[in-house]
């Protein structure tokens, strides 16, 4: 059984996941490279430029996955309940402590210039606690206190995260909801989750009224179509009315419930402001920067608008501006079949454990990556309100590279190890 | 595996949906939707307009009539400004602390990272002690700028002046133009305004998101460079302009001269005139708007402009066109009794004055009214009393083949047409078949509804003396380097009468100079021929109006001058012309036998009681009542306004103002 081990570390592992990923990384390098060009100082390794700095993460990260892929598997199942402490102390006393960047007060000096973000770590740390949890025995998500006891879990670092207050990292941890329907949560939770983002967009755009009659409407014609079954008929009507007492609640909602740069944010990409010369200057920007990319792009380090920084933050969360710039659409769609392909890859790694641990934690990387991407492209391309956010692998920082890094190698290493028994 | 292993296509679903609306949306903004191309370039490049410097424009002889000078306005970029001593900055622009602020604000609306002016058109001195200081002011900067300077302070109506253009001038343009350029509003600036302003250029720069220029765009491949205006060589001779000028200070008129081989035009004068240079510089607003408020309207391009009745000068024309039409011959002889009786009106000869006898020669010579009016009746009469409909087109068809009554086109704007009315304006005026040759007899003798400019009487002297025919006036003789002449300009025009019928009429001419009413005015060795002309103006002094041209035997100049409300053509115009005439021929002025010298006629003050505009003495009437203590105080200004009639006077008949008069016959 353990042939596999013996014929090396590295026999098991999957070299499709390390080869997707060591691609992305290397176009992130390059596209660091060419948002922070400076056309008198062309070289590209200097360890005080940021593209500098990114190869020297990259290096970090590749000695960071080796030595998680040498680690004991049983000893990351085991770890899982110390390290989300850790994280969370971590996550507590950057609140007290911390360095503020942005108004984001996420960061912990760690001398040399570097900085760490616990948040990035508390990913893979609440990953690895819920796969622990969820797959004990007599665990069952559909059981109310075990999904609470999993939401819990989920919920502690998201609502220290939240304080900082960093809304895009908040965010990610909502995307765990992909595991735990995977492992068996209601489908209903994702339609009214669905439904009521659709709601809140719908009631934000259009009159209440307008909203409530439509979904008057439609609960009626889902009705008619169905009425022999009369206790879905009756949720639904339950379902009508909660939609509709939602619609109107989503107004106060939404004018005390957000901060005002949040509701300017949102506002900009409703087109309910045109507001292109304060807070909608970077989106407006970077729509700019990735539309005038066209089919083929501008070429490597030809990108003017990231090149004489009309966008800001470009090298980290709209990093993505210069690929679309440089590389138009063809490099997008380079850039986002890599992701897909990626994600596509974890699922089915995922899928192939014999261990509901290494299955579900599978699922949280997906799902976390996947969240990131979403909500940093959207960003980028007037999708989504402003949300600070790194793009997987390709954003410049230590902190997101290694995490994610930490994220999948872990992923990697249980998979290496999959022919095995875990011991939970 | 558990049983929830089907969720998978699902949660893979939901990644493949979400990705493929990401891909949609890039597809959209990058393939799809070309706007943001656009606005990327907008972003980063900056169209930088290299404006050409204006042509200069020279007289005949290579002499400068304009051309650019440096100037410097004070740029800032607001951004750079540091603390730096602000008392001695406003000292040095004389600003004061209110105006410095006010200036910043409005810089940094502008911008705060590009430059905007600050101060513009720093005078030499300031700027030579602002540019010893400079390093003490860091954001500010001068940047040069060239404006148009007159070295001979001259020509000025001609030349015109340049200004910002108007927004309808924009729109006009077609985008050629945006606000803040400098465009010809009159003149040769205006008329020959795209040979001028040359050929502008565009740099394209790169910008950064703070407008810090970066580098050219596309290595300069969009680039066009600036293409310096084209030099105008005028047709103007600067000394006799300046001595015109200088001959009617104080005066309400103008001189024009032609060169009649070519139709340049020599001299160009109207008076009263101002120093083109009042309208560069800071004080240009101020000038321009004292200069509009002038009674005497400086800016009112008499040569072209003020329509005047040529009175006697237009003599000639009857002459040339009865000859050729075949009414009269050089013998016919017309018996004055000092006065022709048309119809039952008998018009006059000047003073009553009884020439008797008279052939076209001496008619012209003594400029008998009776003998024009009799040729006048038999032209317009050619085909019957009862058709004078067809004999006044008739003879107003070969009047205006003189250039009267038509526009001359002259290269310069808003040129006047003058005056010659059709037959309709008679039927209008007369009922149809309500008038008679008697009705309209005035014009015979260049008076009644007939008006033309200063222009049209010098071109018919041209034509007098190519012996019928003229080529269009112009102000300028070549452009640019190739001297380039356009083409209309060397066509001869011909009037229709043939050249051997030039003779009797300019012996005639020639008499008047010699012997005749403008015997004043007669230069020693040039033999001139000219004709006096007094036109009748209502209610206020006779038009003093000479035409002439010299020499007899390949004349060279043609001249018209117009001094206006101030007596006989003998007394002012006439010595005028001749100075100007012979000043052109010889380049100096001789001693007269009539003891005439040009000094007494440049000091002489002919100026008009001033024409107060119905606005002006509203104002005045509101002051009075305003100020009832002053009341009286105004009304002794007013008074002593209209008595501020030049003291010089000699308003008598005399050949020229200077000495006394030997006949009264004009």
């Amino acid at each position: 059984m353990n042939n596999y081990q013996q014929r090396g570390f590295f026999a098991n592992v999957d070299w499709v996941t390390i080869l997707l990923y060591l691609a992305l990384c290397v176009i992130g390098w390059f596209n660091i490279h060419a948002a922070v060009y400076d056309e008198n100082n062309p070289s590209l390794i200097d360890s005080s430029t940021q593209y500098g700095k990114q190869f020297i993460f990259i290096i970090t990260g590749l000695v960071i996955g080796t030595v998680i892929l040498l680690l004991e598997s049983r000893f990351l199942s085991s770890l899982a309940p110390a390290m989300y402490v850790v994280t969370v102390l971590l996550l507590m006393v950057v609140l007290v402590a911390g360095h503020k960047v942005g108004g984001n007060q996420a960061w912990i000096d760690m001398g040399g210039g570097f900085r760490l973000q616990p948040s990035e770590f508390a990913k893979f740390a609440t990953c690895l606690l819920l796969a622990r949890y969820l797959s004990g025995t007599n665990v069952k998500v559909t059981d109310p206190v075990s999904f609470l006891i999993a939401g819990g879990i989920i919920f502690l670092p998201m609502l220290l995260i939240k304080l900082q207050p960093d809304d895009g990292s908040t965010l990610v941890f909502c995307s765990l909801i992909f595991v735990l329907y995977r492992e068996g949560l209601s489908p209903y939770f994702l339609i009214v989750g669905g439904l009521l983002v659709t709601l809140f967009i719908t009631s934000l755009i259009f009159n209440s009224w307008y909203v409530v009659i439509a979904i008057a409407i439609v609960a009626t014609l889902i009705v008619l179509s169905i009425k022999r079954n009369r206790p879905l008929v009756f949720k639904i009507i339950i379902g009508a009315i909660i939609s509709m007492a939602f619609v109107f609640a989503v107004k106060p909602l939404y004018n005390k419930g957000l901060k005002d740069h949040q509701r300017k944010r949102i506002d900009v990409v409703l087109g309910l402001t045109q507001d292109k010369k304060h807070v909608g200057y970077n989106q407006n920007q970077s729509k700019i920067a990735i539309g005038s990319g066209g089919l083929w792009g501008k070429g490597y380090l030809q990108g003017t608008q990231t090149k004489y920084a009309f966008v800001p933050e470009q090298s980290t969360d709209f990093i993505f501006c210069t690929i679309g710039e440089e590389w138009g659409f063809a490099g997008s769609v380079v850039v986002m079949g890599l992701y897909l392909f990626l994600l596509l890859r974890i699922i089915l790694i995922a899928e192939r454990q014999r261990a509901p641990f290494s299955r579900i934690y599978g699922y949280g990387v997906a799902s976390i990556i996947f969240c990131h991407v979403l909500i940093n492209i959207a960003m980028a391309i007037g999708l989504m309100p402003v949300i600070g956010i790194p793009l997987p692998f390709i954003s410049y920082g230590g902190s997101s590279l290694w995490s994610f890094t930490i994220l999948l190698f872990i992923l990697l290493k249980l998979d290496s190890n999959r022919m095995g028994i875990i011991y939970a | 595996m558990n049983s929830f292993f089907e969720r998978r296509y699902v949660v893979a679903g939901i990644f493949i949906a979400f990705i493929l609306v990401l891909l949609g949306r890039l597809f959209y903004i990058q393939v799809v939707d070309d706007r943001y191309v656009a606005y990327a370039s907008q972003n980063v490049v900056r169209k930088m307009i290299q404006y050409p410097a204006r042509g200069p424009i020279l007289d005949r002889n290579g002499k400068v009539m304009v051309q650019n000078e440096p100037v410097y306005d004070i740029m800032v970029i607001p951004k750079q400004v540091t603390a730096f001593d602000t008392v001695e900055f406003c000292k040095l622009l004389s600003i004061d602390r209110a105006g410095y602020d006010k200036r910043m604000i409005k810089a940094r609306k502008y911008s705060p990272y590009r430059a905007s002016v600050f101060e513009k058109q720093l005078t030499a001195e300031l700027y030579a002690a602002f540019q010893e200081r400079l390093s003490e002011f860091p954001g500010f900067f001068p940047q040069q700028r060239p404006v148009r300077t007159y070295p001979d302070s001259a020509a000025a109506q001609f030349l015109g002046y340049i200004g910002e253009v108007t927004d309808p001038m924009i729109k006009k343009s077609g985008g050629y133009y945006s606000p803040g350029d400098y465009v010809g509003i009159t003149g040769v600036e205006r008329s020959y305004e795209p040979v001028l302003r040359g050929q502008r250029g565009v740099e394209n720069w790169m910008v950064d998101s703070r407008n810090v220029r970066k580098g050219s765009y596309a290595n300069g491949a969009f680039d066009t460079s600036a293409v310096a205006g084209e030099r105008l060589v005028s047709s103007l001779d600067m000394n006799i302009q300046k001595f015109g000028e200088a001959l009617m200070r104080n005066k309400v008129g103008s001189i024009v001269a032609i060169e009649p081989s070519t139709g340049e035009i020599l001299c160009f004068v109207s008076s009263p005139t101002y120093d083109p240079n009042l309208l560069v510089g800071k004080e240009r607003g101020n000038n321009a708007a004292k200069l509009y408020k002038d009674p005497y309207k400086p800016f009112f391009t008499r040569p072209v402009q003020a329509l005047y009745p040529p009175g006697s000068s237009f003599k000639p024309l009857d002459a040339l066109i009865a000859m050729q039409e075949g009414m009269i011959n050089p013998q016919s002889v017309y018996v004055c009794p000092g006065y022709y009786t048309s119809g039952n009106r008998r018009i006059k000869c000047f003073h009553g004055e009884v020439h008797g006898p008279v052939n076209l020669t001496q008619a012209i010579a003594h400029s008998c009214n009776g003998y024009f009016d009799m040729v006048f009746e038999k032209l317009v009469n050619k085909y019957g009393a009862r058709n004078i409909d067809t004999g006044y087109g008739a003879w107003r068809q070969n009047v205006m083949k003189f250039g009267l009554g038509t526009r001359l086109d002259l290269d310069l704007p808003s040129e006047g047409r003058g005056l010659l009315p059709k037959a309709t304006f008679y039927d209008k005026l007369y009922k149809k078949g309500g008038w008679r040759s008697s009705t309209v007899i005035s014009l015979g003798i260049g008076q009644g509804e007939m008006l033309a400019t200063p222009l049209q009487l010098a071109n018919i002297e041209a034509v007098i003396a190519n012996r019928g025919y003229f080529y269009k006036p112009h102000l300028i003789k070549s452009i640019g380097d190739k001297q380039v002449i356009k083409h209309e300009y060397t066509v001869r025009n011909y009037v229709g009468v043939d050249s051997a019928y030039f003779k009797p009429a300019i012996d005639g001419m020639q008499q008047v100079v010699d012997q005749g009413t403008a015997y004043g005015s007669k230069i020693p060795g040039i033999i001139m021929c000219g004709k006096t002309g007094t036109a009748e103006v209502k209610n206020k002094n006779d038009n003093s109006v000479f035409v002439a041209f010299a020499p007899r035997d390949n004349p060279k100049i043609a001249i018209a001058v117009v001094v206006e409300n101030s007596g006989q053509g003998a007394t002012w115009a006439a010595p005028i012309a001749s100075f100007i005439v012979e000043k052109y021929l010889t380049g100096k002025i001789s001693k007269r036998s009539s003891g005439i010298y040009p000094e007494y006629y440049m000091n002489a003050n002919l100026l008009p009681p001033p024409v107060l505009s119905a606005a002006d003495k509203r104002q005045l009437k509101l002051d009075s009542l305003k100020k009832t203590q002053a009341d009286s105080v105004n009304k002794l200004k007013l008074k002593a306004a209209s008595n501020n009639k030049p003291t010089d006077s000699p308003r008598v008949n005399k050949a020229t103002a200077m000495l006394p008069k030997r006949k009264d016959n004009e």
